[in-house]
C-alpha cells in the first residue's frame, strides 16, 4: 500500500483504526517529497522536524483515547503567501526573503487546533500574482503530468504537492482563479469558497475584495473535510460573516435528480479547446443522465469580466503592497540617499516584473483623474457581472463550464505575453467579482492532460456544488490515472 | 488698503477610547517604544483591521456636540502615501462620506456671538512617530500608531488669529467636556493645521493659502497666524503674492519658516477600504448617544449664572472646562458661599494653576478640602491671609486644611485674655507710635496692629487686636 496515494478520510479511517500512526504518515510524504522534489519544485521551505514532532504528539493523544477531528495526524502544505508563526513566509518574493511572521494566520491556526500537521510551504507566483507559478522569484513549479508544463496558478504549488501525493491536501488561495485553474491542470479537486466564509486573516492581502482562501484535495469529501475545517466567524477579519457553521460532509450526497444545471454559452464559445468542450460535455451528459436537467443561459457582462479585474486587482494591489517599503522587515537595500531613495530601491529590486506592472497599472487606475473612468467605471460593471449570476441563481442550482480554455501549457509558452496569460483566467475570474463560490474537479485527460469541470454556486451554496461534484465524482466513468512525474 | 484675514483650520484629536481603532492594543500615552503594538497596528503582511465601535460612537458624540449631521451612511477609505511612521503604505481615513458634516461651534467675539461652522468630522488612525538620533539615524516608534483621531474641518470663517484663538478654547473645551479627548497639545493629542490667506477688500485680489503646521500650542499657532497676516499684506502691498506651501512656527526665531513648497497637489488615491465594509448608523443608536451627551459649556454657563447668582465674567472662566466646572460645584456641596468659592477658584487657585501651567484636575487635594478651608476662615477660626497660607502648602503638601493648620498651629487668637497680653506688650514695645496715634495719626494704628499680628505670625484675630488696641489706648 502506498500512503500517499490515500486520501485524507482514508488516512483518517486508518489512524482511528491504529493501522498507521501519523508518524509513519509524515514520513510517507517527506520520503515522497524528497523523492519528487527535485523534478516538481512545489515546496519553498519544508517543517520536517516540527512536522514529525507534532505528528508524534498526536499519536500520542490518539493512544490515550482522544476523539480528534478529521485533519488531526494528517500533512497539509500551505501556500506561502498565508503566514505561519515562526515559518518564513515569502509571499514567492525577494522582498519577503527572510520574513518569519510573529503570529498565525486565523486558517493555520484552525489547521493546527485540529491536529493537522504542516509539512511545509509551497510556491506560488510572487504575490500571487499570476497564472502560471512562472513568477515565482525562487522556482518555476512544475506539472506532475508533464515537467515541461506550468501548474497552472497562482498556488501551482499546492497544485502540484497535492497531484503528485507529496501531500494529501494543501490550502492555496484565489483572487481570479488562483485555486481551481491550477486545480485543473493538475488533476485535483479545488474551491474557491464563497468571499467571507473563510478568515483572510493571514492571508497576505492581493486583492482585499477579491481574496479567498481554498482547499485542494485529490477527492470531493476531502474537500468537504478541508471546507469544514477552515470556515467560520472569525471577529479579526471584518468581511467575514458571521453565520451558523454549516458540516460540509452533509453534502455528500450522490444524488443530483431533479437539481437545474445552467450552461453559460459565453463559457463554451470558440476560444475555448474543443477536446476540453468535449471532456465537459461528457460530465454534464452523466449528470443528465442522472435526473439533472440542463439548459444554456446567458451571463452577458463575461466580456467585460477580464478587463474589470485588471483593473480592480491591480488598484487594491498597488495600495496593499505598500507597505513592503524595507523600512519595518523583509529586504532592504543597503545603500540609499534619502528615506525617498530607500523606498524606490527597495521596491525596484525587491519586486518582479508581474508585481510591478500591476503596481503600475494600479497606480495609475487610482490616480486623480483616472479613477472615475477606471476604479469606478470597473465596479460598476462588477456589480452587472454580479447580477447576471444573480439572475441565473433564481433559476438554476448551479453554473457547469469548464474550469480553463485549455490543459496546461507549456512553460515559458506565455510567459512574455502577459495579456494572453491572462486569458487563462477567463473562465474563473467573474465567481471572484461576484463574490461567489466555484469548484474544479477533474472530468477526464485530452492528451493525457487532466481537464477540470467548473460548479459555480451562488453565495453560501457550497454545499448545492459539493453535491454535485460528489455525484459526478461517484458516477464518472472516465479511467482515473496517477502523474508518472518525469517516469 | 482694508485687508481681510481668512483663516480656516483643520483640527486633529486623539480619541479617548482605552483600545486602538483596528486592534486590541492599548491607546495609552507613554509605555516603551514599540510595545503597545500587535500585528495589526504594525501593518504585518496578512493582518486586518477591525472597527472599534467606540471610536465611531466618540465620532458621533464630536458631531453632535458641535451640531452636525450624523451620515446615515458611511465608510473608511485608503490615503495612499509613503512614510516611514506609515506603516500600511496608506492610512485608513474617511474620504467622500464623512461620520459628520455641516456643524458649526459658536464663539463670543467682540462684537457678538459668532457661528464658525465646520465642514466635516470624520474618523482615521493615527501614525507612529520618527525619532531622530543625534547620529542622524531614525528610529520608529509605533505606539502611536492606529491610536484613534477625528479630524475636524471647519469652513474658513475665521477673520482674525483671535477668533482662531477662541474658536480652539471652544472646541478645546467642548471636546474635553464630552470626553472624547483630553486634548493635551504638548501631548499631541491635539494638532491644529491653519490655512491662512489674506483679501484686499478693495480691488479683492487674494493671496495664495499658506499652510500652517506643526504648532504646538494655542500660542504658537496665533504667533504663527499673526505673523502670516502681516506676511500676507506685505508681500501684497508690494505687488507680489504668497507661494502655495507649508510653513511652521519657530519658537526661537518668532517667524514662520519655510517646511515644503507644494508644486502640485498630493494625489492620495483615494479609495474605498475594501478590508472594512461600508456602515449604516443606526439612527436609534445616535438619539442614545445624543441623549447621553453631557451638559454643554454654554448651557452650563447659563445654569452657574442663574443657580450660583455668579457675575457672567465667572461663570464664564468657571465653565471654561469641565474639571474646574466639576470642582467649583463640589465644593458647593460642602460649602455653600458660591461667590466665596468663585472668589477662591477664580483668584488664588488659578494664579496657581496658570503659574505651574496645570490644571485643576492635576492637584493633590480635592474639592472637599477646599470647603473645609473656607469653612476655617468662615468660622473665624484663621485668617484670610492664613487661609492663602493653608492653601499653599495644602498645594505643595496635599494635606488636608485641618491638619495643616493643626500641624503649623495656625488657628487664630480670638482669645480676649490672650490676646490682650500680646497687645499690651507690643504698646509698651511701641511707646512712640502710641504717642502718634493719640496725637491723631490714623496711620500708627494699622502700624501696631501689624505689629500684633507679627508677634503672633499673623494668628491674631486682626480685628479683636485692632479693638484691643484702641480701648487699651483710651
Amino acid at each position: 500500500m502506498d500512503i500517499t496515494k490515500l486520501t485524507i478520510h482514508e488516512l483518517r479511517d486508518m489512524l482511528r483504526k491504529g493501522e498507521i500512526s501519523s508518524e509513519e504518515i509524515v514520513k510517507a510524504y517527506f520520503d515522497r517529497i524528497e523523492e519528487t522534489e527535485a523534478k516538481l519544485n512545489s515546496f519553498i521551505s519544508l517543517n520536517k522536524e516540527e512536522a514529525i514532532k507534532s505528528a508524534r504528539e498526536i499519536d500520542k493523544r490518539l493512544k490515550n483515547g482522544e476523539k480528534l477531528g478529521d485533519l488531526a495526524g494528517i500533512p497539509v502544505a500551505i501556500k506561502d503567501n498565508i503566514v505561519t508563526e515562526g515559518v518564513k513566509t515569502t509571499c514567492g518574493s525577494k522582498i519577503l526573503e527572510n520574513f518569519v511572521p510573529p503570529y498565525d494566520a486565523t486558517v493555520v491556526k484552525k489547521l493546527k487546533d485540529e491536529g493537522a500537521i504542516i509539512v511545509g510551504k509551497t510556491n506560488l507566483d510572487e504575490f500571487a500574482m499570476g497564472s502560471s507559478t512562472e513568477n515565482s522569484a525562487y522556482k518555476t513549479t512544475k506539472n506532475p503530468w508533464d515537467l515541461e508544463r506550468v501548474p497552472g496558478g497562482s498556488s501551482g504549488g499546492s497544485a502540484s504537492a497535492v497531484a503528485a501525493g507529496q501531500v494529501p491536501f494543501a490550502l492555496g488561495s484565489e483572487t481570479g482563479g488562483s485555486v481551481r485553474q491550477p486545480a485543473s491542470f493538475c488533476g485535483v479537486v479545488g474551491l474557491k469558497p464563497t468571499y467571507g466564509l473563510v478568515s483572510r486573516y493571514g492571508l497576505v492581502a492581493f486583492a482585499s475584495s477579491l481574496d479567498q482562501i481554498g482547499p485542494f484535495t485529490k477527492d470531493v469529501e476531502d474537500c468537504a473535510i478541508a471546507l469544514n475545517s477552515i470556515t467560520g466567524y472569525d471577529s479579526k477579519d471584518s468581511t467575514s460573516i458571521n453565520r451558523e457553521k454549516i458540516d460540509y460532509k452533509e453534502a455528500l450526497v450522490n444524488d443530483v435528480k431533479g437539481l437545474k444545471i445552467a450552461l453559460p454559452k459565453e463559457y463554451f464559445d470558440d476560444s475555448i479547446d474543443a477536446e476540453v468542450k468535449n471532456k465537459v460535455y461528457e460530465a454534464i451528459k452523466v449528470l443528465e443522465d442522472l435526473g439533472a436537467t440542463v439548459e444554456e443561459v446567458s451571463l452577458p457582462h463575461t466580456e467585460y469580466a477580464l478587463a474589470t479585474y485588471y483593473i480592480i486587482a491591480p488598484s487594491e494591489a498597488s495600495s496593499n503592497l505598500a507597505r513592503f517599503d524595507g523600512v519595518r522587515y523583509g529586504n532592504r537595500v543597503k545603500d540609499y540617499d534619502s528615506v525617498e531613495d530607500l523606498f524606490v530601491k527597495t521596491r525596484s529590486q525587491g519586486f518582479g516584473e508581474e508585481v510591478k506592472r500591476r503596481i503600475m497599472v494600479g497606480t495609475y487606475a487610482l490616480s486623480s483623474g483616472y479613477y472615475d473612468e477606471y476604479y469606478r467605471k470597473a465596479q460598476r460593471v462588477r456589480t452587472l457581472i454580479k447580477q447576471d449570476f444573480e439572475k441565473v441563481f433564481e433559476n438554476y442550482d448551479v453554473i457547469i463550464s469548464p474550469t480553463t480554455p485549455t490543459t496546461a501549457f507549456k512553460i515559458g509558452e506565455k510567459a512574455t505575453d502577459p495579456v494572453s496569460m491572462y486569458l487563462s483566467d477567463i473562465l474563473t475570474v467573474s465567481v471572484n467579482m461576484a463574490g461567489i463560490c466555484g469548484m474544479s474537479i477533474p472530468c477526464g485527460y485530452a492528451n493525457d492532460l487532466p481537464v477540470g469541470l467548473q460548479i459555480i454556486g451562488n453565495a453560501f451554496e457550497e454545499k448545492k456544488v459539493l453535491r454535485v461534484a460528489y455525484t459526478y465524482e461517484q458516477n464518472s466513468n472516465f479511467e482515473r490515472k496517477q502523474p508518472k512525474i518525469g517516469e | 488698503m482694508p485687508y481681510k484675514t481668512i483663516i480656516g483650520l483643520e483640527i486633529h484629536s486623539e480619541l479617548l477610547t482605552d483600545s486602538k481603532i483596528f486592534c486590541d492594543c492599548s491607546t495609552e500615552f507613554g509605555g516603551d517604544v514599540n510595545t503597545h503594538t500587535c500585528p495589526v497596528c504594525l501593518g504585518l503582511p496578512g493582518a486586518l483591521p477591525v472597527l472599534n465601535k467606540k471610536v465611531v460612537e466618540y465620532g458621533i458624540k464630536a458631531g453632535l456636540a458641535f451640531n452636525c449631521e450624523i451620515s446615515e451612511r458611511t465608510k473608511m477609505d485608503r490615503k495612499n502615501y509613503f512614510y516611514p511612521d506609515l506603516v500600511k503604505g496608506y492610512q485608513i481615513s474617511q474620504y467622500d462620506m464623512p461620520l459628520c458634516q455641516n456643524g458649526y461651534v459658536e464663539i463670543e467675539t467682540e462684537d457678538g456671538v459668532k457661528k464658525i461652522r465646520l465642514r466635516r468630522i470624520h474618523i482615521e488612525e493615527d501614525t507612529g512617530k520618527s525619532i531622530h538620533s543625534e547620529d542622524g539615524g531614525s528610529l520608529l516608534d509605533y505606539n502611536r500608531s492606529g491610536v484613534p483621531l477625528i479630524e475636524i474641518v471647519t469652513e474658513p470663517d475665521m477673520n482674525s488669529p483671535e477668533e482662531a484663538k477662541l474658536f480652539l478654547e471652544k472646541l478645546k473645551s467642548i471636546l474635553q467636556y464630552i470626553e472624547v479627548s483630553d486634548c493635551k497639545m504638548e501631548e499631541g493629542s491635539l494638532r491644529c493645521d491653519v490655512n491662512i490667506n489674506i483679501v484686499d477688500e478693495e480691488t479683492g485680489k487674494r493671496s495664495t493659502i499658506t499652510e500652517l503646521k506643526n504648532l504646538n500650542s494655542f500660542k504658537a499657532a496665533v504667533k504663527a497666524m499673526e505673523y502670516e497676516e502681516e506676511r500676507h499684506k506685505k508681500l501684497l502691498e508690494e505687488g507680489k503674492d504668497t507661494r502655495r506651501e507649508t510653513r511652521r512656527w519657530d519658537e526661537l526665531k518668532n517667524e514662520t519658516i519655510v517646511m515644503r513648497v507644494k508644486e502640485e497637489v498630493s494625489d492620495y488615491r483615494y479609495f474605498p477600504e475594501p478590508d472594512i465594509v461600508e456602515m449604516e448608523i443606526d439612527r436609534e443608536w445616535v438619539e442614545e448617544i445624543r441623549k447621553e451627551l453631557p451638559e454643554l459649556p454654554h448651557v452650563k454657563k447659563e445654569r452657574f449664572i442663574e443657580q450660583y447668582d455668579l457675575p457672567e465674567y465667572d461663570a464664564e472662566v468657571l465653565t471654561s472646562s469641565k474639571a474646574l466646572a466639576d470642582f467649583f460645584e463640589e465644593t458647593i456641596r460642602y460649602f455653600d458661599d458660591s461667590k466665596q468659592v468663585s472668589n477662591w477658584i477664580m483668584g488664588d487657585i488659578s494664579r496657581r494653576l496658570n503659574m505651574e501651567n496645570i490644571g485643576i484636575e492635576d492637584v493633590s487635594f480635592t474639592a472637599k478640602d477646599l470647603a473645609d478651608l473656607l469653612k476655617l476662615i468662615d468660622e473665624g477660626k484663621i485668617s484670610n491671609k492664613i487661609g492663602k497660607k493653608v492653601l499653599r502648602a495644602m498645594f505643595e503638601e496635599g494635606k488636608d486644611p485641618n491638619t495643616i493648620v493643626k500641624e503649623k498651629g495656625l488657628i487664630q487668637i480670638s482669645d480676649e485674655g490672650e490676646l490682650k497680653k500680646i497687645v499690651d506688650k507690643v504698646l509698651s514695645e511701641n511707646q512712640q507710635s502710641v504717642e502718634d496715634y493719640k496725637n491723631g495719626k490714623d496711620r500708627a494704628l494699622g502700624f501696631l496692629v501689624g505689629q500684633v499680628m507679627k508677634a503672633t505670625r499673623g494668628k491674631a484675630n486682626p480685628q479683636l487686636a485692632n479693638k484691643l488696641i484702641r480701648e487699651s489706648i483710651q
